[in-house]
């Protein structure tokens, strides 16, 4: 201990003293060995919801969205507060993989692919609203500035489509992200697969990829630059989300506080939802040395301070309020806390601001059942939160004589539902065929990298810190 | 250990990028030029029941064009003429040509001549003669010059572009109230002088708001 004593050891990022080899193993061995049989039991439950999420948009088409439970003042329903809470949940991969690298976080190693991953799937969840919300679906190519011969040309003014570019790019920006950051895990996938077709599939996307000091210079130049690229798009897209609502001049939407009170929310659910996946796949999959519980720990403190950044903005919204000394939004904003939606107005206050709270003492933050439980009651109240953004500004605005109650309708909550379909399905064909850790990366934060872990005669150090090494057993 | 790919497929990812985004081009390109109405409608000239001749009758014999489309400077359609006119002179003139049976057989039966429509506008976009030709754009500015059609021809893409390059700029399309039906009119030398003069003077505004035309 003497060489150390000056500080604190960091508890070591991977537990159970693993090998380089040890850990290709763990990982993927996961896609090599046959598919379990929960597998297909929950693959098939996802693809019967994804099946429920075509029918009900099927039906919208041919319908028109008269089949949502949008009425006279509420012209935003479920579509659009589904759409928010699917693209924040993706904040969280972004933040992950991008802002936590360049910040040089070596815990992000153990999550970032996994959270990557359920940035795509949620972002592709969250594009489906916009895109069906327009009602003449087969006209959707008018959002892009494409030339035409009715010199038709889209509102740069409006919002909704710096929607269209900032989460199109987003989306582009993650899956290049993501992509390049499996390319040397499709390389080790390919040289160790039995099959050949699966060897060649894993080659082909893995662009010939050797291993080579000449691509690793370029590929950690690659994944830098993508990284500086995806960090602006942390804050950008959830600005531009918040826009569509504060850019208008509806009383409790129109407020300066929405862009940094949105990313703030989308990072909390994220996280959130990270944290839901993550305790699951830990669990079944055994990679309980890898997601430790250190990270979870980590992240708990993540969502606490996001969440108290959420409350801030909900206790804040209310003092500009009665401080703007306007009465409209001095109306809206009571209505919200005791009008026709209280109830879910309290869902969201005890979900988001009241709940995370346990995460102040070290017990709770370490319980990972505590984390799983608050992790769902986080994302039910940041749904919430969008529902009661969304719908009690509209349904109480300026002119009383048009307020009505809003009510989803079936078509509302089975569509909803059913990209919970989409989402799984895509996630778990992302467990099945893709290294769901990212293997290369997680080698890099390992005591075994660091290049004076053995000693002169090439033989590993002697065991001082064996307490801090020993197998994770937490869970 | 084998090689798994031979070696061509090293250039695979170049030529992959390159041939999507030229065939997005393309894509692009052709429903811009091949799907534009300049490509699809411009030329449409059907057969009539009857084998009219606008060259004949607006041409050489130089009928007015109210004569026959009479409503054109009160109401939105121009209106397409009925029996009766042209029995005007038919009662007269050619009556026993064979080219006029359906005519005769309309008059007798009283069912009417059924003309095939040719310069067709979307049930969304509201269009209205009236408001066009009092101001002085022209027949021929829309319509082309059907004093030399032997079969009438829409010469017009009648895109909504079309529309709105005159709505944005008039001035190239104006001429004297009383010369609107007259198909050979030429602009004079100082013909952007007289346009300004007619617009200021009759305040023309032509809208390029959505809800102008898509009421």
């Amino acid at each position: 201990m003497s060489s150390n004593s000056g500080y604190v050891k960091e508890a070591p990022l991977v537990k159970g003293n693993h090998t380089f080899s040890s850990i290709t193993a763990l990982v993927a061995d996961i896609v090599e060995k046959p598919t379990p049989f929960w597998w297909y039991i929950a693959f098939g439950i996802s693809n019967l919801l994804m099946g429920l999420l075509f029918l009900m948009l099927g039906y919208l088409i041919w319908e028109g969205t008269g089949v949502w439970g949008l009425n006279n003042t509420v012209a935003w329903g479920w579509a659009i507060i589904n759409f928010v809470w699917w693209v924040g949940i993706g904040h969280a991969g972004t933040l992950i993989s991008a802002v936590l690298f360049l910040f040089r976080q070596g815990w992000r190693t153990a999550i970032n692919r996994f959270a990557e991953a359920m940035t795509i799937f949620a972002v592709m969840c969250a594009g489906i609203f916009p895109a069906v919300h327009v009602g003449r679906i087969w006209v959707i190519y008018w959002v892009f500035p494409l030339p035409n011969q009715m010199q038709m040309w889209p509102n740069f003014q409006s919002p909704l489509l710096w929607d269209v570019f900032a989460v199109s790019t987003y989306f582009t920006v993650s899956l290049l992200f993501w992509y390049v950051g499996l390319i040397p895990d499709l390389a080790t996938l390919r040289d160790r697969v039995k099959s050949k077709l699966a060897a060649k599939l894993y080659g082909a996307f893995a662009l010939g990829w050797t291993g080579g000091n000449r691509q690793w210079q370029n590929y950690e130049k690659a994944y830098m630059l993508l990284a500086g690229l995806a960090t602006p798009l942390v804050l950008s897209v959830h600005t531009i989300v918040s826009f569509d609502f504060a850019v208008s001049i509806i009383p409790g939407w129109h407020t300066t506080i929405f862009p940094p009170y949105f990313v703030a929310g989308a990072i909390f659910s994220g996280f959130a939802m990270v944290m839901t996946l993550m305790i699951i796949a830990r669990k079944i999959y055994g990679l309980q040395d890898i997601m430790t519980i250190d990270h979870i720990e980590k992240m708990n403190i993540i969502i606490l301070v996001t969440g108290w950044m959420v409350g801030f903005a909900y206790i804040m919204e209310f003092f500009i309020a009665w401080y703007s000394g306007v009465e409209y939004e001095k109306f809206a904003f009571v209505n919200r806390a005791t009008g026709p939606y209280a109830w879910a107005y309290w869902i969201m206050m005890s979900c988001n601001v009241i709940a995370p709270n346990f995460f102040w003492f070290r017990k709770m933050r370490r319980s990972i059942t505590v984390s799983f439980i608050l992790s769902i009651v986080v994302n039910i109240g940041m749904w919430f939160e969008r529902f009661v953004i969304t719908v009690t500004s509209l349904a109480q605005d300026f002119l009383p004589g048009s307020w009505a109650y809003y009510s989803p309708t079936w078509v509302d909550v089975l569509t909803y539902v059913g990209t919970f379909g989409l989402f799984f399905t895509n996630f778990l064909l992302f467990l099945r065929f893709l290294p769901m850790i990212a293997i290369a990366e997680v080698k890099m934060v390992m005591p075994q990298a660091d290049p004076h872990y053995y000693d002169e005669d090439g033989n590993e150090p002697v065991k001082e810190t064996e307490e801090l090494n020993e197998p994770n057993t937490n869970s | 250990m084998a090689q798994l790919f031979p070696k061509w497929a090293n250039k695979v990812p170049k030529k992959l990028l390159l041939s999507v985004n030229l065939l997005l081009l393309a894509v692009i390109f052709g429903f811009w030029y091949w799907g534009s109405p300049k490509y699809t409608q411009v030329g449409y000239a059907p057969s009539q029941p009857i084998d009219y001749s606008h060259r004949l009758h607006a041409g050489e014999l130089g009928i007015d064009c109210q004569y026959c489309h009479g409503s054109v400077m009160e109401s939105a359609n121009a209106g397409i003429p009925s029996t009766e006119t042209c029995m005007t002179c038919h009662s007269q003139i050619a009556t026993d040509s064979p080219m006029l049976e359906p005519l005769y057989e309309a008059w007798e039966t009283g069912n009417p001549v059924e003309w095939v429509h040719i310069h067709k506008l979307p049930g969304f976009a509201y269009f209205n003669h009236s408001a066009h030709v009092n101001v002085g754009v022209g027949c021929a500015t829309c319509h082309g010059r059907v004093d030399r059609m032997e079969v009438v021809m829409q010469s017009e893409p009648l895109s909504m572009g079309w529309c709105l390059d005159c709505h944005n700029n008039p001035e190239p399309y104006l001429r004297p109230v009383e010369e609107v039906t007259n198909m050979a009119w030429e602009p004079e030398e100082d013909h952007f002088e007289f346009a300004r003069m007619v617009i200021s003077k009759k305040n023309i505004n032509p809208p390029i708001y959505c809800n102008a035309c898509h009421r």
